[in-house]
């Protein structure tokens, strides 16, 4: 049985303007130890997806509809208390920005402590203690214990998401959600985080969603990709088919358009336009604006095709 | 960030801020042409009968009448533009003086900086009423001079505020876009990063002019505010405090509802603003 | 380097130091730039290259006036600009503009778009309102923004459409030199690829003079003419674009390569762990100062402060031990 079955989200905003379906119907699934990789531009509802697993949607969104599957039980059904024993304990997350993900007027032992503390009633504040630096040696904060005293404004942005990493493996989570951990982080520093990640999410048995718009990043890591569009997937499957044989364009559009190091062309491909508003979005397949091989057969919303084990909503692929 | 449209559709979808509102008006319009609304002008000395005095409420005179034979409901009237008058004339002056002084202070820095907030905090550890009646004992009493005084107290808040939005503005790229075009400090205080500090100081004045109002209010109640022939609520309030227990509240208790009324409208709109005005974070 | 090519700005031996407190009573020096030397050619792009915290965005701030210079002189139009401010630059400010990296704060959410771009032309030229409306309008077509846009403001916009406004704004005085600093790197990577492809044309077009700060070696193949590897206030390497990118020999080059993420390449083991962190240029060390991230290290790198060498075809690198790893 699989660690986590997504079977048609839908997580939706009633705004003023109108109803923004931010995740519109997706499906998905992890296995124990498996990384999953979200990719998609800003907008696409990638990060909607991630907090749909742990009910952090606030109003005026809510989750209409569908399945969220852990461990053999639906999350979607539960109660806030049932949920707020799950979050940082079975599934934990890791936001964008290591500069908000910490509390600057708390010194990192005491945060550190304090996440243990709340899921294990009985253990003592030594043992968080003991518990807490062996994390941040893990994690490779240098000097980790004398770092237990620090605040965070003290640390480097690599350093601040090493934490915020450490305190996500704090309680040995079974499912960690990534939203874009490296983001705000040099190119040099990215690497060595994605490098903890991928160890640490091995070491400790854990599966990982790394949410990213940086497909490249996500070919580093991941075993299976889900890449996104105006809150629907468009194609989904293995890590090796989609990177090295791509089907849907957007897919190979976000491919092409990285920048290659030996690669003489003068220009970047690029996608041309941007996503659009889900407020308005297009009649038939919402890529269809921007997408070159598309005809009046997009003009309906692509079906659901089964390739060699992928996913793919897409009229130009057979 | 929300702009005029959007904002008014706002406000108007809690119930209660637009009661505050519409009783807000209603009061304000009293106070702007009281001779419309009022029996008679409680000032006018040929209008009062002594005969009249003291009498409950009845047909006649709808809240009763005062020892000198006033009419409580028109003296209301009267009284609150007083009110309103100090405490939006006041307001606005604070506001001036207090933004101007805190936008210099923010993007300055260094010593003027220090030197405004300083007196700053001096003047915040006293308590307003005390700063009121030092200046009224020195400059006399009078609805000028007590204008002065609330303004005196109440520039300290817009100032902080204002100054606390420039310091976090001043770092952005805009504002470091306008200086290497080579605008001069001036133009980058007032043209660039003033629009963007009108937001938390409409805020701040919806609320202190209620206190302003109610400073006056206190102020008058103690005898040093305006003066007999011009009363405002406060002065009402305490003309009937001193036959209260007499028997006679009607002249006390009726200008403290209106009073209170009034506050609580002004609150309720500062409030709704407030709420508002938040940007709330889109994820 | 050819003699026909005409140097537009010259920085030499600029430093910046900031004094920064430490604990309660103790102020000490922070060294954001060493002795930075670089040129820039009239028409070529020059991409400054480092990590957060290696002074780049430092430098371009100095160039723009922003922050003066400690000491050391930066030649613009044959003066020397680096202790003067935006003010007392006069007229010659119009001839450098910035960029800036964030889109979400480089335009001031109170103002119209129309108001923004007009700024610059209301305040350097004596264009009446007819001629700023077109000069505006014709250089909305040249960053593919559409004329609607002008009467908005910017929280309408998605970061790469404020990007293209932000170029518009720093193009419309048609300066001789504009910088940018980190001008993508708050973009999604396939709005990145967008704006890179534009600001190509755009030099294309106009024969724009940039000097392109970023932290992220792989976008300044497309655009650069030259390449400067930046690491704690002093360049490391230098060279032309051709020539970076096909033999790098400074230590952190090859580092900052070997980081970037490629989709063809598996993720670097050991080694990427030990890339280590940029240290904070309070307290530089004495020797080199990338010793001790440098896998090559000894004693010398330790004790010595490394001088450029001249690896011939104006490439440079500062570490004596080139050529043997």
């Amino acid at each position: 049985m699989a660690l986590l079955e997504v079977n048609n989200l839908n997580t939706h905003f009633f705004t003023r303007g109108g109803v923004v379906k931010a995740v519109d119907g997706i499906s998905f699934s992890i296995e124990e130890g498996e990384i999953l990789g979200i990719v998609g531009e800003s907008g696409a509802g990638k990060s909607i997806t991630g907090f749909s697993m742990l009910g952090l949607i606030d109003k005026p969104g809510e989750i209409v509809s569908g399945e969220i599957i852990f461990n053999g039980e639906d999350l979607v059904k539960k109660s806030e208390e049932e949920l707020e024993k799950i979050r940082g304990n079975e599934i934990a997350m890791i936001f964008q920005d290591p500069q908000t993900s910490l509390n600057p007027v708390i010194n990192i032992g005491d945060q550190l402590m304090e996440a243990v503390l709340y899921h294990n009633k009985k253990a003592s504040k030594k043992d968080a203690y003991n518990v807490s630096v062996d994390i941040l040696n893990l994690v490779g904060l240098p000097a980790a214990e004398k770092r237990m005293k620090s605040y965070p404004h003290q640390l480097s942005g690599g350093m601040k998401q090493r934490v915020v990493i450490a305190m996500a493996l704090l309680n040995n989570p079974r499912l960690l959600i990534a939203d874009e951990p490296t983001t705000a982080l040099d190119v040099t520093i990215q690497a060595q985080i994605l490098y903890l990640m991928k160890k640490l999410s091995s070491d400790f048995g854990s599966s990982l969603i790394l949410i990213t718009h940086d497909i490249a990043v996500v070919s580093q890591l991941c075993d299976k990709i889900a890449v996104m569009y105006a809150g629907r997937i468009v194609e989904y499957g293995k890590k090796e088919d989609i990177i090295f044989d791509p089907k849907h364009p957007y897919t190979k559009g976000l491919i092409a358009c990285l920048p290659k190091l030996d690669d003489d062309k003068e220009r970047l491909y690029q996608i041309p336009g941007i996503m659009p508003s889900l407020l308005s979005l297009p009649e038939g397949c919402y890529f269809k604006d921007r997408c070159e091989f598309a005809d009046a057969e997009c003009d309906v919303y692509p079906q659901l095709q089964e390739i060699d084990g992928r996913r793919i909503f897409c009229h130009k692929v057979k | 960030m929300k702009f005029k449209n959007e904002l008014l559709t706002e406000y108007f979808e809690d119930k209660l801020a637009v009661v505050g509102l519409v009783v807000f008006t209603i009061l304000a319009i009293f106070a702007i042409a009281p001779a419309l609304f009022s029996y008679q002008n409680p000032y006018d000395l040929t209008q009062l009968y002594l005969e009249n005095s003291f009498q409950a409420p009845n047909a006649n005179y709808w809240l009763g009448t005062d020892e000198q034979g006033r009419d409580i409901f028109s003296a209301i009237m009267y009284g609150l533009r007083v009110s309103l008058y100090v405490g939006f004339a006041s307001t606005i002056l604070s506001v001036i003086i207090g933004f101007t002084l805190g936008l210099i202070s923010g993007y300055y820095g260094g010593w003027v900086d220090t030197i405004i907030m300083r007196i700053a905090d001096i003047q915040l550890s006293f308590p307003a009423i005390l700063i009121a009646l030092i200046i009224m004992a020195l400059w006399g009493a009078g609805i000028g001079k007590i204008i002065i005084a609330i303004t005196i107290v109440n520039w300290v808040y817009y100032a902080r505020t204002a100054r606390g939005v420039v310091l976090s503005e001043k770092e952005k790229d805009y504002a470091q876009s306008a200086k290497a075009l080579g605008m001069s400090n001036f133009s980058i205080i007032f043209k660039e990063i003033m629009p963007n500090t009108t937001a938390p100081i409409i805020v701040i004045a919806t609320v202190r002019i209620a206190v302003a109002i109610i400073l006056e209010a206190t102020l008058s109640f103690l005898g040093l505010g305006v003066p007999i022939t011009e009363p405002s609520l406060g002065s009402l309030i305490a003309n009937g405090y001193q036959v209260l227990f007499s028997g006679y509240w009607w002249t006390s208790v009726f200008p403290g509802i209106i009073l209170m009324v009034l506050i609580i409208s002004i609150n309720l709109i500062g409030d709704r603003s407030r709420d508002i005005m938040n940007p709330r974070l889109k994820r | 380097m050819s003699q026909s090519e005409v140097k537009l700005l010259e920085v030499r031996d600029v430093e910046k130091i900031f004094s920064v407190k430490v604990g309660t009573f103790e102020k000490k020096d922070l060294h954001a730039l060493n002795k930075v030397n670089f040129d820039v050619f009239k028409g070529k792009t020059l991409s400054l290259v480092g990590e957060s915290g290696c002074g780049k965005t430092t430098v371009g701030k100095v160039i723009l006036g922003l922050y003066q210079a400690t000491k050391g002189s930066v030649l613009f139009q044959g003066k020397d600009i680096a202790q003067l401010s935006p003010v007392q630059r006069g007229s010659l400010q119009k001839d450098v503009q910035m960029i800036f990296q964030d889109p979400y704060s480089s335009l001031n959410p109170r103002k119209k778009i129309k108001t923004i771009l007009e700024q610059p032309l209301k305040i350097h030229t004596k264009m009446n309102k007819k001629e700023r409306l077109e000069t505006m309008l014709s250089l909305c077509d040249d960053v593919g923004i559409d004329h609607t846009y002008l009467e908005r403001y910017p929280h309408q916009f998605s970061g790469g459409q404020r990007q293209r406004i932000a170029i518009a704004r720093a193009m419309i005085l048609k300066p001789e030199l504009i910088l940018a600093d980190e001008p993508i790197s708050a973009l999604d990577v396939s709005i990145q690829a967008q704006i890179l492809n534009l600001m190509m044309d755009l030099k294309e077009k106009y024969k724009m003079t940039m000097l392109f700060i970023t932290h992220d070696i792989s976008v300044v193949k497309h655009l650069s003419d030259y390449v400067a590897v930046m690491y704690l206030g002093e360049i490391v390497e230098y060279a032309s674009k051709a020539e970076l990118f096909k033999s790098p020999q400074h230590p952190y080059t090859k580092m900052l390569f070997s980081t970037v993420p490629d989709i063809h390449t598996p993720l670097m083991t050991d080694s990427v762990l030990k890339t280590g962190e940029i240290q904070s240029p309070i307290d530089l060390p004495v020797g080199c100062f990338f010793a001790n991230r440098c896998p090559y290290k000894d004693e010398v790198c330790e004790k010595e402060h490394p001088l450029l060498t001249d690896l011939g075809d104006n490439h440079m690198a500062r570490c004596p031990k080139i050529g043997q790893f």
